[in-house]
């Protein structure tokens, strides 16, 4: 089957990379880093105009309807710009659990908010010994009333600092590194008990490790049946773990470019470095890395919703595992041949390299994909 | 595997462990084992206690404050230095400038700098790279012309590494446009606090701020701070290059950051398991490990052949590729051995005395920030890519 955008679809394609090129270059960027919040909320109500914050939920909820590949047109453009808004934590882990999850009732409380942008979403998932296992959650929720109680600790939450409502998985059954067991609330950060250690990440973002030390939640807080989210959870990181491949892809393409660029113009012993075959062969090694990994990426994103769940898994591996190695190489080679100039803060390249480089870490590095793909042969 | 040691190599290598277990500063001992950022201060009070020793210059001569170790001793003290957490001996007047003006400097000249390097009196600096002249070298800018008895020198050099200690640099200048570019060049001294010098700091991509940029404005240099001849600096400046590249294998270093690596990788939890029992990352810590035996038996066959002590040649581009290819892997595998704790970036947990309690495990904070910092290893002294070309050229006669 040729793989090939819609017209729908590339239509969004061009308006999002305009979108950024024309309005979110490097210098808002870095003034947005430097921010106090980290994020700009006017830019923020432009991508809910755009239709950015809607554009895979139903229409019964204000949103586009649109599936995965869509998501991944825009987190293309997202990369591009080194765009750090908190639009994958918020749209497709914290939106898509909702919508998977998500009773009648918290669907039409939670969606149309977020699509509008009024609501925004962080996803606490990980723990400090749990490295890349989702099901390797010793945070507790013992039930109480007609509610839990939740303690524990979550490590490297992106985007908490800001979220209107963070998405806790704790475990309501089992032992640690069981399967079953675990469940998926929702806790306001506001709400007694909640902690948070917000810092900046390297990557130009925010995080926060998150702190629940006996947080009483109703028991309308809870996403999903008690003690089975590990499969939906699963499928949700899945598919994050693909649309961060689309964002990945689109910051390989800008770096491969502007290496390109700079071999062009930059002159050493009398010519320019493009002059030099060793230097010729390291551009197209990226290049062809940067090639492959965006058209692996594009396949998977187009073909997911009609793959079965353990050719999904396997997709989501195939993706993760060539992101991180691909994007290793490219982020190191661009570096490597701007020279000095590569390794400054002024140069948006080295910040390129930066995202690119934890993006390689998210939900998973080349290491834990390689053997997740093998051991799901 | 342990280099192989007679017993008197050995009771030498024990005196010097034991020398440094005695006489290495607690508290500098923490911050470099803990991957914390070391002050000026730091560098110059460890190089004093060497200096007290007699041990600061191992690879000068006797006469000039040199010990008269072999080849082979000065190998097992650098090993035990990079291998005991020390700070980096700063290789600018050491290493650098120091064989330059004692083997090309007039008489005044040896007399005046060289106890001063001996005993981090001078803290130094290098005025090699331009903007527009990198690791081509030979078509820098900055001019200095006679003016009675002083030069004044006009230009701007960049990647100036801690400039800001520095008290003095020392440059590579045009002094003539005339012949091919490396025939105008002269070797300058200039003192940091001579009027019409501005460094600016440059930030890079890990957040540190170790590099700069140096301005001269008009700077009035006196004609006796050249080195030699003039228009004869790129002699000078090739002689150097050598010595900076034989220091970069850092082979005892590497050691102590595979050892790090190891311990780091123990703690850390993969598949509920500690990464290290993880078969693929046993399996690239394995060939690391054996990568770097590979790169000490090159230098010890070169210890045993002499070819290490002589200008620079391709045993010196071979040292700095391999060297600094193995350094980037071991921080590479740092980075990815932390795992999700690669990204929080809290800079102020990298100096001394933030006492707030880490993010993630202790040792997680500065190995991003490392990993990031150290691309720069590949391409400063000369990219990887022209000490290849430097290889190609001298043994495959191209």
């Amino acid at each position: 089957m040729a793989i090939a955008l819609s017209e729908e679809q590339r239509l969004l394609q061009e308006s999002a990379r305009r979108f950024v090129e024309r309005d979110y270059g490097f210098a808002t960027r870095s003034r947005i880093v430097a921010s106090e919040d980290g994020i700009d909320g006017e830019k923020w109500r432009q991508f809910a105009e755009l239709g950015w914050l809607g554009v895979a939920v139903p229409e019964a909820y204000g949103g586009m309807d649109g599936g995965l590949a869509e998501i991944a047109v825009l987190l293309d453009a997202v990369g591009r710009g080194l765009v750090v808004e908190p639009l994958l934590s918020t749209i497709v882990l914290g939106g898509g659990l909702i919508g998977e999850l998500g009773t009648e009732a918290q669907k039409r409380d939670l969606l149309p908010p977020m699509v509008a942008g009024e609501r925004r979403f962080a996803v606490a998932l990980g723990e400090p010994q749990a490295r890349y296992d989702l099901h390797d959650v010793t945070a507790r929720a013992r039930p109480e009333g007609d509610g839990f109680v939740i303690s524990g600790h979550k490590s490297v939450v992106y985007d908490a600092p800001g979220a209107d409502m963070l998405l806790v998985v704790a475990r309501s059954a089992g032992e640690p590194r069981d399967v079953d067991g675990l469940s998926l609330f929702l806790v306001a950060p506001g709400m007694p008990g909640v902690t948070l250690r917000p810092y900046p990440t390297i990557d130009g973002g925010r995080g926060a490790d998150v702190v629940l030390d006996d947080v009483r939640v109703s028991g309308d807080a809870i996403l999903g049946t008690p003690g089975s989210a590990l499969a939906a959870l699963t499928r949700a990181v899945d598919r994050a773990r693909i649309v961060l491949g689309s964002e990945a892809a689109g910051i390989m393409a800008v770096l491969v470019d502007a290496t390109r660029d700079y071999l062009k113009t930059r002159r050493q012993f009398g010519t320019t470095l493009e002059k030099f075959q060793v230097l010729q062969h390291r551009l197209v090694d990226m290049l062809i890395a940067q090639q492959m990994t965006e058209a692996l990426v594009l396949r998977v994103a187009l073909e997911y919703d009609d793959l079965d769940n353990s050719e999904k898994a396997r997709a989501a591996a195939a993706v993760k595992a060539k992101v991180g190695e691909a994007g290793k190489f490219i982020g190191q080679q661009a570096v490597q041949l701007h020279g000095g100039i590569g390794m400054t803060d002024e140069l948006p390249v080295g910040h390129y390299f930066k995202r690119l480089s934890i993006i390689g870490t998210m939900f998973g590095d080349a290491a834990y994909h390689l053997r997740r793909f093998r051991d799901l042969a | 595997m342990d280099v192989k040691l007679n017993a008197e190599d050995a009771a030498f290598r024990d005196e010097v462990r034991q020398f440094i277990a005695d006489n290495l500063p607690a508290d500098i001992r923490r911050r470099v084992e803990t991957g914390k950022r070391l002050s000026k201060d730091d560098h110059v009070r460890w190089q004093r206690v060497l200096h007290q020793k007699g041990w600061i210059a191992p690879h000068w001569p006797v006469e000039h404050g040199g010990t008269g170790w072999s080849p082979l001793r000065r190998y097992i003290f650098e090993e035990e230095l990079g291998r005991a957490p020390t700070p980096r001996i700063i290789p600018f007047g050491l290493a650098m400038v120091g064989p330059v003006i004692m083997t090309f400097g007039d008489d005044r000249q040896k007399a005046h700098y060289l106890p001063r390097i001996l005993s981090s009196e001078d803290w130094w600096c290098q005025g090699y790279s331009e903007p527009g002249a990198g690791s081509d070298l030979a078509s820098l800018q900055t001019r200095a012309v006679a003016d009675g008895d002083d030069y004044i020198v006009n230009g701007q050099k960049t990647w100036t590494t801690m400039a800001q200690h520095a008290d003095m640099i020392f440059c590579l200048v045009r002094t003539s446009t005339a012949g091919k570019p490396q025939e105008g060049i002269s070797f300058l001294l200039i003192d940091m606090k001579s009027a019409g010098i501005e460094v600016r700091p440059i930030t890079t991509l890990d957040g540190g701020q170790e590099v700069n940029e140096v301005f001269f404005d008009d700077v009035r240099v006196p004609k006796a701070n050249l080195i030699g001849g003039e228009n004869k600096g790129w002699t000078y400046a090739k002689f150097l290059l050598g010595h900076e590249r034989a220091n970069i294998a850092d082979v005892g270093r590497s050691k102590r950051e595979l050892a790090r690596l190891e311990a780091i990788a123990s703690s850390e939890l993969s598949d509920g398991r500690p990464l290290l029992d993880d078969p693929a990352f046993r399996s690239r810590l394995a060939a690391l490990e054996i990568e770097l035996m590979a790169l000490e038996s090159v230098v010890l066959r070169m210890l045993g052949d002499g070819t290490n002590s002589g200008p620079p040649g391709p045993e010196a581009s071979l040292l700095k590729v391999k060297g600094t290819e193995i350094q980037q892997k071991i921080t590479e595998l740092l980075f990815e051995a932390i795992g999700p704790y690669a990204a929080p970036f809290v800079t102020e947990a990298l100096d001394d005395g933030w006492n707030e309690a880490p993010i993630g495990p202790d040792y997680a904070a500065p190995l991003a920030p490392y990993y990031f910092n150290w691309r720069k290893a590949s391409i400063y002294g000369g990219s990887n890519e022209i000490q290849k070309n430097i290889i190609a050229k001298m043994v495959l006669g191209f």
